[in-house]
């Protein structure tokens, strides 16, 4: 699957819920769906959007969270899921798109190209639902699953290397940042 | 244990008193005592890590939220969260309230501590983070609202260097 059609299935089921994004090809498709003042595209520190998820969801209960993470930000800080498995938010959804690769530095291969399971390594960490799936159907159901089913849960979704032709955005890191953080005062 | 109880206690009340409710952590010889104050007071999120540049995002992430927080950590724990403290706090404009046991400084005997002792100070000065040198012989509290109050004005890192001199009581001869 593509990773664009992909969030596509799913951008109607997340625009109202708290989005966290890592940066490059993952913050300019979501971008490219549809601005929300409820996104945040966390444009470096890689590894940390889950981190920062977290630190929402134990901060605000009553809305949902929801990660967009990638194969190499994980791999860059994998002890966040065992942070986040400790904690284990009910209002937290941790989406993991794999592509196997370091795309938007051009391509090199992750871990996960030659065995790392991050599902597994979920799992193991004690997420304690966990899903890896490998098309767009099976990714929008079990996301629809995990957005209703109120417990800490890790999606893997293997998708295909490719990006979109532009990884720019209208949007300043700063705008963003306060736009985000008024939104969230706002909301409940 | 000689670090001090009652330090750890003047502390922890000035995190308090600044309305700080969410505290993340790893564990360290002379954080002790706060860790466990913090794991105690039902009314404050300790959020254990499994690496210290995690804290910069759950503070990130806490701050966005509406919410005051502190990160306690050793000073090989700052050096551990350089790259988020860099690319995440002063990148997007994120206070930071950083409680850092001033490890291999003067009196340390551990040979292992004395690196991160030497670089601690010309560290915190290169990113530009406002620090106090925290002593027995300061007014806690006032000294930690006031970083407060700077990282929340200035939108910027702070960080408060919790000393020897403050942190361990010598063993009493018998």
């Amino acid at each position: 699957m593509k990773r664009a059609e992909a969030l596509a299935a799913i951008y109607p089921a997340i625009r109202d819920d708290i989005v966290v994004t890592i940066m490059g090809a993952v913050a300019a498709e979501l971008y490219q769906l549809g601005h929300r003042p409820n996104f945040f595209y966390l444009e470096h520190a890689m590894g940390l959007a889950s981190s920062m998820g977290l630190g929402i969801a134990l901060c605000k209960p009553a809305r949902r969270v929801v990660v967009l993470d990638g194969d190499g930000s994980l791999l860059m800080n994998l002890g966040t899921l065992s942070t986040m498995a400790r904690y284990r938010p009910r209002n937290l959804v941790h989406i993991v798109f794999d592509n196997e690769s370091l795309l938007s530095v051009g391509g090199f291969p992750t871990a996960t190209g030659t065995g790392t399971d991050l599902a597994a390594v979920a799992r193991g960490c004690g997420v304690p639902h966990v899903a890896g799936v490998e098309t767009v159907e099976s990714f929008a159901r079990e996301v629809e699953a995990a957005l209703a089913g109120r417990e800490l849960a890790t999606i893997v979704a293997k998708v295909e290397a490719v990006g979109p032709a532009s990884f720019h955005m209208d949007l300043g890191l700063i705008e963003n940042r306060l736009q985000f953080a008024r939104s969230l005062r706002e909301g409940s | 244990m000689p670090v001090s109880v009652d330090a750890s206690r003047r502390i922890y009340a000035a995190l308090k008193a600044c309305d700080v409710r969410v505290i993340s952590a790893l564990p360290e010889t002379w954080l002790v005592h706060l860790i466990r104050m913090a794991e105690e007071d039902p009314a404050m999120t300790l959020v254990r890590l499994a690496k210290e540049e995690e804290g910069v995002g759950i503070s990130a992430g806490a701050h966005l939220a509406g919410v005051s927080s502190a990160m306690l950590m050793q000073n090989h724990g700052l050096l551990a969260a350089v790259n988020p403290i860099v690319s995440l706090a002063l990148l997007y404009k994120i206070p930071l309230l950083m409680l850092i046991s001033y490890r291999g400084h003067m009196g340390e005997r551990d040979p292992w501590q004395t690196q991160g002792g030497l670089v601690t100070e010309p560290l915190l000065s290169a990113l530009g983070v406002p620090t106090w040198t925290l002593r027995a012989d300061d007014d806690v509290t006032r000294r930690i609202r006031d970083a407060q109050t700077l990282a929340h004005a200035a939108l910027h890192p702070v960080a408060v260097l919790l000393t020897r001199d403050l942190m361990w009581e010598e063993a009493t001869p018998s």
